[in-house]
């Protein structure tokens, strides 16, 4: 009795592994399809924009690369200026945004009254909902006039100075790499600290709470105690504000002054990668255009190589802290 | 269950009224497509909502850029085409297309210059280029002065403003000066962008005008209606009869009734530096392209009657909008053109 009513029970169970095993292998392949999509959509992007360039990107070797001749009349293009105003706009930026969002994300977490925190907290992610259009339209019609009224003084004081001075010499139109490099030091701050906000509020309290016992100051709690536990997440949001930095296009258009012409200096108009592909591509043709498509292209190799960089730099920091 | 009965059969006859509505308004209506040249996207959007109004048919025109409007029109994707440049006879012959101007536009010198009044400035084509060339650096330059003795011009550095984004206006501003200049044909050329030897690019007129507003001791070109519109300095020209002449539509005009229209095939031909003793000598048009034999018939039929009705009724819509109509002698080798060319 008790042998005939147990016997189709393993036949169930062994029924509803089969299927769970079917439906787990299902479920796998789904999940693999979805993460295969994203690396497909990156790879197609990125060979359909080398496919697009090849008639520029190999032209001559490796003349695009380093040239900073832009002669659409002759069909001569050489990607040098771009390259330089993209890194040269997106490194001032991360020099401004990253002490101050440091600046804010402490006070937010350490020092604020807890009343404040929502409000100011609110205000900078607002700042990150703005679009890149109105920052460039302020940009150009607030602070490049403000900044042509201190760029005499700029060039006075900065200029002089031996090194550097080169850096801060030349007219005061108010536009150029230094304006750019502030509009999108505003843009990114709002990224990097919420980011550095929301890992420094995960350190485990009693962990602060020893150090405060053991009598440190609050500024010896952040730099010893928050910043290590919270290292690779802060590095992560740097580099997410500079991926945004990289590849704004809008803002920077309106107050880079887009000149293909290299200048030493930071109040010299320049141009970038992103902003030379929007002012141009409406009326490319050709050549032209191909080289607009390779610019697009090299724009994902300088993303590529600084976020390789970031994972070097991550891999470094985890082995010196012996994980 | 009366009321549950009502609310669909009222439904019905919405749907149904709004069915026969659209089946109705399809059956009458044609709707063309025309894509390109942004320059003129304001009037040819102007007069097809007039034209909408007065016919029921529909102009859907797509500023998508000049190259792009041919690229469309070759594809045979669109209607018509406009293009800021001519193509050449050849080009035209290999894809069976043919080409007429629609509307004209003047270009304009524009400064900020304290002291210096908006039309109280003067130059001609050789001090332009070498003004963008860079070789002329100084307002104070003695061709500069040359031309305009009785102004006070300041010792300051020009700050040469240019377009950003490739344009119609800067073809035809570069085409100027390369008619002018031989050193700027050699060194810079023609083209929607060119390599600027000097000076800062502004996306769109209204970059550039918004760069001459704000930066002192500044040049660069616009078009008319900006200039107008964002009460920009602009300069007096020296034409290539020697006269001086200001931008108006009137001289603007001149520049379309001097041209050599008619031994220009396919009107193939550039309206700067031209030679009437009134032309305005950065004076632009852009043309319409269409398929010799036409791909739609029905729609072509449309494209022409609206081309028409903006050539015969829409002159005061462009003028609104600081265009030129194309003068009467040119409408008319327009028609002829249309006649003996094209398919209808």
């Amino acid at each position: 009795m008790s042998a005939t009513s147990a016997e189709p029970i393993p036949r169930d169970t062994e029924h509803r592994s089969r299927t769970d095993a079917r439906h787990d292998l299902f479920f796998r392949f789904l999940l693999r399809f979805c993460a295969m999509l994203v690396l497909a959509a990156l790879l197609g992007a990125a060979l359909s924009t080398l496919w697009g360039g090849r008639e520029v990107l190999f032209k001559d070797g490796f003349r695009f690369l380093f040239s900073s001749d832009w002669n659409p009349v002759e069909n001569q293009f050489g990607a040098l200026a771009p390259i330089v105003g993209t890194l040269v706009t997106s490194l001032i930026a991360l020099l401004l945004a990253v002490p101050v969002s440091f600046g804010i994300a402490l006070f937010l977490t350490e020092i604020a009254p807890r009343w404040m925190r929502g409000p100011v907290s609110a205000a900078i992610e607002l700042l990150a909902a703005i679009p890149s259009i109105i920052y460039g339209m302020w940009g150009l019609f607030v602070f490049v006039p403000f900044m042509a009224s201190i760029e005499p003084t700029l060039s006075d004081t900065l200029g002089n100075i031996p090194v550097i001075g080169a850096l801060f010499q030349g007219p005061p139109l108010g536009l150029g790499l230094l304006t750019a490099g502030i509009v999108l030091a505003v843009m990114i701050l709002p990224f990097i600290s919420s980011v550095m906000r929301e890992v420094f509020q995960t350190v485990p309290a009693r962990l602060k709470e020893s150090s405060y016992a053991l009598g440190s100051t609050t500024w010896e709690v952040v730099w010893d105690i928050v910043l290590p536990y919270t290292r690779s997440a802060v590095i992560g949001g740097i580099f997410l504000g500079l991926g945004r930095a990289l590849g704004e296009t809008m803002a920077v258009t309106f107050v880079l002054g887009n000149s293909y012409n290299l200048t030493a200096s930071l109040l010299m108009p320049g141009t970038s990668i992103s902003s030379s592909i929007a002012n141009e591509f409406n009326e490319a043709v050709g050549m032209h255009r191909s080289a607009l498509i390779a610019l697009g292209f090299l724009l994902f190799v300088v993303t590529f190589i600084v976020l390789l960089i970031a994972r070097f730099m991550l891999r470094q920091l985890q082995r010196k802290e012996g994980r | 269950m009366l009321t549950s009965l009502k609310l669909p059969s009222r439904l019905g006859t919405l749907a149904f009224a709004v069915a026969a509505s659209l089946f109705g308004m399809t059956a009458q209506a044609t709707d063309i497509t025309g894509a390109g040249s942004s320059f003129v996207y304001p009037v040819i959007s102007k007069w097809s909502a007039a034209y909408a109004e007065k016919t029921g048919n529909h102009i859907n025109y797509q500023s998508i850029g000049s190259g792009g409007g041919i690229a469309q029109i070759k594809a045979g994707t669109v209607d018509f085409g406009a293009s800021d440049m001519p193509l050449k006879a050849e080009d035209l012959a290999k894809f069976g297309l043919g080409q007429f101007p629609d509307v004209i536009g003047g270009i304009v010198p524009a400064f900020n210059v304290s002291g210096v009044a908006a039309g109280s400035l003067v130059l001609d084509g050789p001090t332009l280029a070498d003004i963008y060339l860079g070789k002329i650096t100084m307002w104070n330059d003695p061709a500069i002065v040359k031309l305009n003795p009785s102004v006070h011009l300041p010792s300051s550095k020009i700050f040469v403003v240019h377009r950003s984004d490739g344009s119609g206006t800067t073809f035809n501003f570069t085409d100027y000066l390369s008619k002018v200049s031989t050193d700027w044909k050699s060194k810079v050329g023609e083209g929607t962008a060119v390599q600027w030897p000097t000076g800062i690019g502004g996306k769109g007129n209204e970059g550039v005008s918004a760069y001459i507003k704000q930066i002192p001791n500044s040049l660069g070109y616009v078009e008319y209606a900006y200039a107008v519109q964002n009460k920009l300095g602009y300069a007096k020209m020296k034409n290539a009869a020697g006269t001086v002449v200001e931008p108006t539509i009137a001289s603007f005009q001149a520049a379309a009734n001097t041209a050599d229209w008619k031994n220009a095939k396919d009107f193939n031909l550039l309206m700067t530096n031209a030679p009437g003793a009134d032309a305005w000598p950065i004076t632009a048009t852009s043309w319409v392209i269409m398929y010799k034999t036409p791909k739609n018939a029905a729609n072509t039929k449309v494209a022409f009657d609206f081309f028409k009705y903006a050539y015969e009724q829409g002159q005061d819509a462009a003028r609104a909008l600081d265009y030129v109509p194309l003068p009467a002698s040119l409408v008319q080798q327009i028609e002829a053109y249309w006649s003996s060319e094209y398919k209808q």
